[in-house]
């Protein structure tokens, strides 16, 4: 009973929009008319809202907390404190980083806004009538602003409840407020290329505390049945089944007790990776109190207590030939990780894969260390769009080339040509022992500078310089150039656990009997568009339509053990996991069809959407009718139904890269700055959805100008978080975000299972030192050498002033 | 970022919502677009027992521009924006409206509510100064009236006592011909001036017959530089006395240090904002020879 009127192989490939396909994203139909469910949707019934009262001080001890004028309050029915949380052994919890953090402060605070009291009530404006009716009393302490200062001899002791502790997690601790030296590469061999080389450059590079502010803040609704003893936990988690693990682990509430539910996301970057005091309290109310609560952060707890990004202090150095062959490069971190060591980072590496430094080039030698220390700040230390403090290290080679260019008197885009990693190097093992796994990057950058026809920018450029210098104008421009390798797709057991547990992912697909199927993963989108594009993966591998498919995320009760979606590794590890696991799908779908079609397995072709025997197109079975078959006619011996399940350990991380151009003007009299172009060439290997990808490049590259141009979490002496509003912090808008012109090659991922690479991150890693050198580069024909982020107005014009450019 | 409790009232006459001020005394405030006291209150920086919303008195919104522009206090930035007239007879108003906040914030935000509050970062107040505009303020006993240039003590202290409300603001319409620009330096949409300077100006041929110059987020008040007026009248115009003009603006500027940059770039800037405002409104300015003294323009 073959099909008679067999679609083409096109117009059946077309239906499946699959890989490659431009699918709409099936998301925003909920999204664009306000039905999407996020974790402040959720209510209810006798639900009461937590409010924190936080710490005014960044430094100082707690004398005395009077519960009773909060209590007072009418609709007020709890006011917890640290010393509640004692006896359960609740006042500190295990960090990602293995430290702990207070989860309410005990006896002392130790930055801004710490949490320090958590009010509940029956409704949310008593919470924070209760939060300001609350008494406590302070003696402020010297606060420890300054990292450079944390590790002088008469430092203040931040943290006391590490007293006596000279081992910390990541090795030996050699002073109160130190928590960790780290290093990687060859010392001795750095030394020696150092030693033989010409030129050297060292230089100082700031990466200042910022913010991945997503539109959505944190929160969460903890829901614990007295009756059954299941607790029931929605919230804005990156990785839900992580939580669930650590909740368990902190509570001792068995894990299968535990539901973790993470519903849709308003944006993550990093935000909604840890586990938050606020999350703690609201397990802990609806524990004591017998009724669910819910707490949801406001912007400015967001931006001053959850998760700040950066905070490195970076001295980075080149050694070359004079002819411009890079031997060698070096690089040492003072990293400030704030109050508590709280940084999202697999467990074995606590400045994430910063040793991805030596970026895109062939150095011979290679050696970095950080160093985290404790400060009056909060805790945090996340990947802000990227994959562990990559854009840091992309910014510490991106920059430091742009200096050795200077020194060299070379052109900064040859001097990158000059010292790439050659396409048939690859895989290619880095001198601190990554191994990058594809990529042809002469070509992506030759088609760069060819769109941007960098020859005539350069002339353009030189002479603006020429009009400046005679008078004509008051304006100078300058041409960024940031050529990056990006380590993503964490990844590989070997390398990374967090917290013991492997950093594999997982899918699981159901095909029902009509045809249409449902497919389960443990990564979890914030935005990201996985509900479309894992879809199309699984079109593409097993033959059912990416709309008759659905994706579902989040529900730990329901979806396989996964770590979540960070770090650019939904498509690397998930949507590998999804790709084996369509594969299995169609192997038992071909011995199905073999046993309908009487042939052996052998003998059957796959044609887009079905098997046929091989010289015999027309004898077919498709998806549909083995789907049907599944479920009463299989071969003797074999289950029934059609289901899978794959956990997909990666042999090795992905290295998507590209090149970047960006070209502004400046106004040198007032520092303001027009970007006039903005080319970003992208090779994230395999390309599943282009409109997809175009979009994460867009939003990557708007949060790459946020970082570079303006955003930046500051603080005053006595340790006042300034900035901590959308007021100050600055968020572009459609108004300030340049006109992007996107672009791309395509060199696949040779062990993933479809050659994808991961692209959401690679815009924001190869933006931001895009930006900050087309400002730098601005200045380098009058002296210029660096000048730091965030390049806003003021900074860009304090720099002109410093060359003598202004204000004389 | 939640307010404490209050009484919500919604008067439907002035008069009406005038005994409500009286009554509610210092813990009564009025509310039009909201957007300072708003947030105030949901900072716990201002806790006022009685909110009295002015959305619902039609009296307070109109625009009549005859010898004088006269402006109910409620008539929204957006009106201010769309009306032809007031364009016609004064274009500032419209280039400075348009530098306030985003659209969404212009269709509620209040000309009356910018100039009242005394938050040095509010756009009008240095306009108005500018305009050399009166306040007119009425209370439930009265009705009295005072100048921009003398409303404004220190940042959110004003002449306005309480159970006073601005009704209306008046300024002469000003002469046809004459040259403007309000020149704002911020960040992005929607951010308060890191400077920003309004400029009037009056030429016949090279000179500047008339001039009025005020600034915004320079200090803890708006300023009116009354100095400008003499240097750039005083001779024929050139790059010098644009010069002085600015030394003199910058001289009066005190801008604090705060995330728009130093209190050095910020009292540069404004030096940068009143250049390029004079600038602009010298090109824009009627330059047709006028006999001296007619309609008043002339120094002396």
């Amino acid at each position: 009973m073959a099909d008679t009127n067999i679609p083409t192989i096109q117009e059946r490939t077309d239906q499946l929009e699959g890989i490659g396909c431009k699918r709409k994203r099936v998301e925003d139909v909920r999204f664009t008319q306000g039905r999407g469910n996020y974790v402040d949707d959720v209510k209810l019934p006798g639900m009461l809202f937590g409010d924190f009262v936080r710490s005014p001080f960044a430094h100082a001890r707690i004398k005395n907390i009077n519960k009773d004028s909060a209590l007072a309050v009418p609709g007020v029915v709890a006011v917890i404190t640290a010393e509640d949380l004692i006896p359960l052994n609740l006042h500190y919890m295990p960090t990602l980083a293995g430290d702990v953090q207070a989860v309410l402060a005990h006896e002392k605070v130790l930055f801004q806004n710490q949490e320090v009291a958590f009010i509940v009530a029956k409704d949310r404006y008593a919470a924070a009538d209760g939060v300001e009716a609350l008494t406590i009393e302070y003696e402020e302490l010297e606060p420890l602003m300054d990292p450079y200062k944390a590790m002088d001899e008469n430092a203040p002791v931040l943290r006391e409840d590490l007293e006596g502790k000279t081992e910390g997690a990541h090795g030996p601790r050699t002073h109160h407020n130190h928590i960790f030296t780290w290093t990687a590469g060859d010392e001795a061999a750095t030394q020696q290329a150092f030693d033989k080389a010409d030129v050297v450059v060292k230089e100082y590079l700031a990466h200042p505390r910022v913010h991945p502010c997503p539109l959505e803040t944190c929160g969460s609704v903890a829901d614990m049945n007295p009756i059954t003893g299941q607790l029931t936990l929605w919230g804005t988690f990156q990785a839900p089944h992580v939580v669930r693990t650590v909740a368990s682990l902190i509570s001792n509430i068995p894990e299968h007790k535990i539901r973790v539910i993470a519903p849709d996301i308003g944006g993550g970057f990093g935000n909604k990776v840890g586990v938050y005091p606020g999350y703690v309290m609201s397990i802990v109310g609806s524990i004591v109190l017998k009724k669910p609560v819910k707490w949801i952060e406001d912007r400015m707890e967001n931006l001053s207590t959850t998760a700040f990004a950066r905070d490195y202090h970076i001295e980075a150095e080149l050694a070359a030939t004079k002819d411009g062959k890079i031997l060698g490069m070096r690089s040492h971190v003072l990293a400030d990780h704030g109050a508590f060591d709280a940084c999202a980072d697999p467990s074995k590496y606590p400045a994430g894969m910063y040793h991805i430094c030596s970026g895109s080039y062939d150095i011979g030698a290679a050696f970095c260390s950080v160093t985290g220390v404790y400060t009056n700040k909060a805790p945090g230390g996340v990947s802000y769009r990227c994959s562990f403090r990559v854009t840091e290290a992309v910014y510490t080679i991106e920059r430091i080339i742009e200096v050795l260019a200077i020194k060299l008197g070379m052109d900064a885009a040859e001097l990158r040509q000059k010292n790439f990693v050659q396409p048939e190097q690859f895989p290619y093992t880095s001198a601190f022992g990554w191994e990058y796994d594809s990529g042809d990057y002469p070509t992506a950058m030759k088609k760069a500078m060819d769109a941007i026809d960098y020859d005539d920018l350069r002339e353009e450029q030189s002479k603006m310089v020429d009009d400046f210098k005679a008078g004509k104008s008051r304006e100078i421009m300058g041409i960024g150039v940031s050529f990056f390798t990006e380590i993503v797709g964490a990844g590989p057991s070997k390398n990374c656990d967090i917290l013991g547990i492997g950093m594999f992912d997982s899918c699981e697909i159901r095909v029902h009997p009509t045809g249409a199927a449902i497919a389960r993963l443990g990564a979890k989108s914030q935005g990201q568009g996985h509900e479309t594009t894992f879809a199309q993966i699984l079109a593409s591998e097993t033959g059912i339509a990416a709309d008759m498919i659905t994706i579902e995320e989040g529900d730990t009760d329901t979806a396989p053990y996964g770590l979540g979606t960070y770090g650019s590794r939904s498509t690397p590890v998930a949507g590998a996991a999804a790709a084996r696991a369509g594969r299995k799908i169609k192997y038992k779908a071909q011995l199905i069809a073999s046993h309908l079609l009487e042939v052996h397995h052998d003998d059957l072709e796959w044609d887009v959407d079905g098997f046929a025997i091989k010289g015999a197109p027309q004898k077919r079975k498709s998806m549909k009718e083995i789907a049907w078959a599944a479920y009463n006619n299989v071969p003797d011996g074999m289950e029934m139904g059609l289901e899978a399940v794959d956990y997909y350990d990666p042999p090795n991380f992905t290295y998507p890269y590209g090149a970047y151009f960006c070209v502004l003007k400046i106004d040198v009299d007032t520092g303001v700055y027009k970007i006039e172009r903005f080319y970003a060439l992208d090779d994230c290997g395999t390309r599943i959805n282009p409109m997809i990808i175009e979009g994460q490049v867009h939003g990557g590259l708007t949060e790459a100008f946020a970082v570079a141009m303006g955003q930046l979490i500051d603080f005053d002496e006595t340790g006042n978080v300034i900035g901590a509003s959308l007021m100050d912090f600055f968020l572009p808008t459609a108004v300030e975000t340049p006109h992007w012109e996107t672009d791309h090659t395509e060199v696949p991922s040779p062990h993933h299972p479809i050659g994808a690479k991961g692209v959401g991150e690679s815009p924001h890693v190869g933006g931001v030192p895009a930006f900050s050198n087309a400002v730098n580069d601005a200045f380098r024909p009058f002296g210029g050498i660096q000048t730091h982020m965030p390049h806003t107005a003021a900074n860009i014009w304090a720099y002109a002033k410093s060359l003598g450019l202004t204000d004389q | 970022m939640i307010p404490g409790d209050f009484d919500y009232l919604r008067p439907k006459t002035k008069s009406e919502a005038l005994v409500m001020l009286r009554d509610g005394g210092d813990e009564a405030r009025p509310i039009a677009g909201g957007h300072s006291l708003i947030p105030m209150m949901k900072l716990r920086m201002a806790a006022p027992e009685k909110v009295v919303d002015l959305g619902g008195l039609a009296d307070l919104k109109h625009i009549s521009i005859e010898k004088d522009i006269t402006i109910g206090a409620a008539t929204t930035q957006h009106q201010l924006i769309e009306s032809g007239a007031l364009f016609d007879a004064c274009p500032i108003l419209r280039e400075t409206a348009l530098l306030i906040a985003d659209p969404q914030i212009r269709y509620c935000g209040t000309l009356g509510g910018n100039v009242a509050n005394g938050d040095p970062g509010n756009d009008m107040p240095a306009l108005m100064q500018c305009l050399d505009a009166s306040y007119i303020i009425e209370s439930a006993s009265g009705k009295r009236e005072i100048k921009a240039r003398d409303f404004y003590h220190a940042a959110y202290f004003t002449a306005l006592e309480t159970g006073e409300l601005i009704t209306a603001i008046r300024f002469k319409t000003p002469e046809a011909g004459h040259g403007y620009s309000y020149q704002k330096l911020k960040r992005k949409v929607g951010d308060y001036a890191t400077a920003a300077a309004a400029v009037t100006l009056s030429m016949s041929e090279d000179n500047v017959t008339g001039a009025s110059v005020a600034l915004t987020n320079l200090a803890d008040t708006p300023l009116y530089v009354a100095e400008a007026a003499d240097i750039l009248t005083s001779s024929p115009l050139s790059a010098d006395t644009i010069k002085e003009a600015v030394k003199a603006a910058e001289a009066m500027m005190a801008p604090a240090a705060d995330g728009r940059g130093s209190s050095e770039y910020r009292t540069r800037m404004g030096g940068v904002m009143v250049q390029r405002a004079i600038e602009a409104a010298v090109e824009r300015a009627d330059k047709t020879p006028k006999k001296g003294g007619l309609f008043g323009w002339l120094r002396g």
